[in-house]
C-alpha cells in the first residue's frame, strides 16, 4: 500500500500528460483528414481555346496534381432535340476546352490568387474559375480550428511543466532523506539514485501501459467513429505501434529528466 | 598507539561565518572511547559533522582515519564513510526499508555478497535482540528498538570509528543503558574507536574513557 502510494503521484501526472497528448494527436489527425477531404473536393476550372498538355502544366506549377479534361458531351446531348446535326457539329468544333485542375494540398487564398494569375499568362487559357469566395470561408474555418488546437497544445505544455515542477517537489521531499542517509554511509551518487531511476522507469511503463489500454479500448469499441463519420472523415484514434512507442518514449524521458534534475538539485544536509 | 583523529588549529563555521569551534587542537587514539560534552549550541554536533565530512574545516587541519578532511573530494569522502559507523539521536533509518535492509545498507554500499550480508545482519540483529523483527519497518518499532537497529547498522561493516550524536537523547533509561552497553562492547570487544557527543555521561560506564568538553569554541580535556 505504502509502495503504491509512492508510485501513484508520478503515475497520475504522467498518465494525464500522455492522455492529453493523445487527445491532441486525435484532434490534429481529424483536422488533417478534414483538410484532405477538402483538398479532394476542391478544384480549379480552366477554360482554354486549345488543348492543354498535362505534363507541361504540371512541370510549370508544382501545386497542380492533375489536369483532367471535362467532356462537353453531356451538355451537347441535352441540345440534341433542339438543334440539327450540322449546328451541333459546328458547336462541337467551336466550343472551348474545359479542364479541372486538382491540387497537391488545400491551398491558401494567396496561393490561389498567384496560381490564377500565372495560369492566365498561358496564351491558350481564356478564363480561370477558382470559386475563391467559398474557398475563403472554408479555409478561414479551418484556420480557426487549427488556431484553437495550437492554443490547446500550448495549454498542455504549460500544464505539463506545472505538473512536472509539482512532482519534482514531491519527489524531493520523498527521496531526500533516504539519499542523505545513504550518503552518510558513503554510497556513491549512482547507488543513491538507483531507487529513483527504478521508480521513474517503472512508473513510466505503468503510465504508458494505462494510456495504451484506455486508447486501445476506445479504438476497438468504435466509440468515436460515428462522430467522425458525421463529418465524412476517417481518423485512427490510436496507432498501436507509433502512438504506443511515442507514449513510452515521452513517459520514460520525462521521468528520467525528473530523476536527473532531482539528483542535480540534491544537496546534502549540513 | 595510532592516532585515528587528529585536529590541528581546527576552526569550524557555517556559511554565516560565525565561528563555532576556534583553533582547537586534539587527537583521538585508535580504540579510545571519547565523550564530547558541552552546553546546547556549544558546537558538539558541529564537531561531529566535521568528523564525518558534512562540514569541512574553515581553517587548520583535520584528519580522520588518515584522510585529510580539508577540500576532500566526494570519492575520498565516500571511501572514508564506508569505514565509519554513525548513530544519530533521531536514528536516521530509511522508513520505507525493512529493518533487515536498513542494517544491510553499509554492506550493500561496500559491495558485500548478498549471502555474506544476510549472515552478518542476522548476527547483529541477534546481538541487539531484534532478530525476530527483521521484516518489520522502522515506524513499527519503539524508539529504543529503532536506536538498536541504528546501532546494528553502525556496526555492520566493522567500522574503524563509531560516531554517535546524542544516541540516547530520545530514549528511556532501560533503552539508553542497552545502547551504552552496545557502544562499550564495540570498543572493548571489536577495538573500535567510539566518539559520543552527549549532554550527560552515564554513571554506569564500566570502561575507561576520555572526556572532551567544549566551551566558548574551545575544547578542553577533562581529567
Amino acid at each position: 500500500m505504502k509502495s503504491l502510494k509512492n508510485h501513484f503521484s508520478l503515475i497520475a501526472a504522467l498518465f494525464t500528460i500522455l492522455f492529453t497528448i493523445q487527445v491532441y494527436q486525435v484532434l490534429e489527425r481529424s483536422i488533417s483528414s478534414y483538410e484532405e477531404t477538402l483538398r479532394k473536393n476542391y478544384a480549379i476550372v480552366v477554360i482554354a481555346n486549345s488543348p492543354l498538355e498535362e505534363a507541361s502544366i504540371k512541370s510549370r506549377f508544382s501545386l497542380i496534381r492533375s489536369v483532367e479534361e471535362i467532356s462537353p458531351e453531356k451538355v451537347i446531348k441535352r441540345l440534341e432535340d433542339e438543334m440539327d446535326k450540322t449546328s451541333l457539329g459546328l458547336l462541337r468544333a467551336t466550343l472551348p476546352k474545359f479542364y479541372r485542375l486538382s491540387l497537391e494540398h488545400y491551398p491558401q487564398p494567396e496561393e490561389i490568387d498567384i496560381l490564377s494569375s500565372q495560369l492566365m499568362n498561358i496564351k491558350a487559357i481564356k478564363r480561370v474559375e477558382s470559386f475563391s469566395q467559398t474557398h475563403d470561408q472554408i479555409y478561414k474555418l479551418l484556420l480557426l480550428y487549427k488556431g484553437v488546437t495550437q492554443i490547446f497544445a500550448f495549454a498542455i505544455f504549460i500544464v505539463t511543466l506545472l505538473l512536472i515542477a509539482k512532482e519534482m517537489r514531491i519527489w524531493q521531499f520523498q527521496h531526500q532523506e533516504r539519499m542523505n542517509i545513504m550518503a552518510l554511509f558513503g554510497a556513491p551518487i549512482m547507488l543513491r539514485s538507483a531507487v529513483l531511476f527504478r521508480l521513474a522507469i517503472i512508473d513510466a511503463i505503468i503510465a504508458a501501459s494505462l494510456v495504451f489500454t484506455v486508447f486501445s479500448f476506445i479504438r476497438s469499441s468504435g466509440w468515436a467513429e460515428p462522430y467522425f463519420n458525421d463529418i465524412n472523415i476517417k481518423v485512427n484514434v490510436f496507432n498501436y505501434a507509433q502512438d504506443g512507442l511515442l507514449h513510452f518514449s515521452i513517459a520514460l524521458s520525462l521521468s528520467i529528466i525528473l530523476a536527473v534534475m532531482l539528483i542535480i538539485n540534491h544537496k546534502e544536509e549540513v | 598507539m595510532d592516532k585515528v583523529i587528529i585536529a590541528n588549529d581546527l576552526t569550524l563555521s557555517y556559511n554565516n561565518n560565525e565561528t563555532i569551534i576556534n583553533q582547537c587542537t586534539f587527537d583521538i587514539n585508535s580504540g579510545d572511547f571519547v565523550f564530547i560534552t558541552g552546553a546546547s549550541g556549544s558546537g558538539k554536533s558541529t564537531l561531529l559533522k566535521s568528523l564525518y565530512g558534512s562540514l569541512p574545516p574553515k581553517q587548520g587541519d583535520l584528519s580522520v582515519g588518515g584522510v585529510a578532511m580539508k577540500n576532500i573530494n566526494s570519492k575520498k569522502l565516500n571511501f572514508l564513510r564506508r569505514h565509519v559507523g554513525i548513530v544519530f539521536q533521531d536514528y536516521k533509518l530509511i522508513k520505507e526499508w525493512t529493518i533487515e535492509k536498513n542494517v544491510m545498507l553499509p554492506l550493500i554500499i561496500s559491495g558485500y555478497a548478498k549471502d555474506v550480508s544476510e549472515i552478518q545482519v542476522q548476527k547483529l540483529l541477534t546481538h541487539v535482540k531484534l532478530n525476530h523483527q527483521l521484516g518489520k519497518y522502522p515506524l513499527e518499532l519503539s524508539g529504543g528498538e529503532q536506536q538498536r537497529v541504528a546501532m546494528a547498522r553502525a556496526l555492520a561493516h566493522n567500522p574503524i570509528i563509531i560516531l554517535a550524536d546524542e544516541p540516547t537523547g530520545n530514549l528511556d533509561d532501560y533503552s539508553a543503558q542497552v545502547i551504552w552497553n552496545l557502544l562499550e562492547g564495540a570498543c572493548t570487544q571489536l577495538k573500535t574507536t567510539v566518539v559520543v557527543v552527549t549532554h550527560h555521561i552515564p554513571e554506569t560506564m564500566k570502561i575507561d574513557y576520555r572526556h572532551l568538553h567544549i566551551e566558548h569554541g574551545s575544547i578542553y580535556e577533562v581529567s
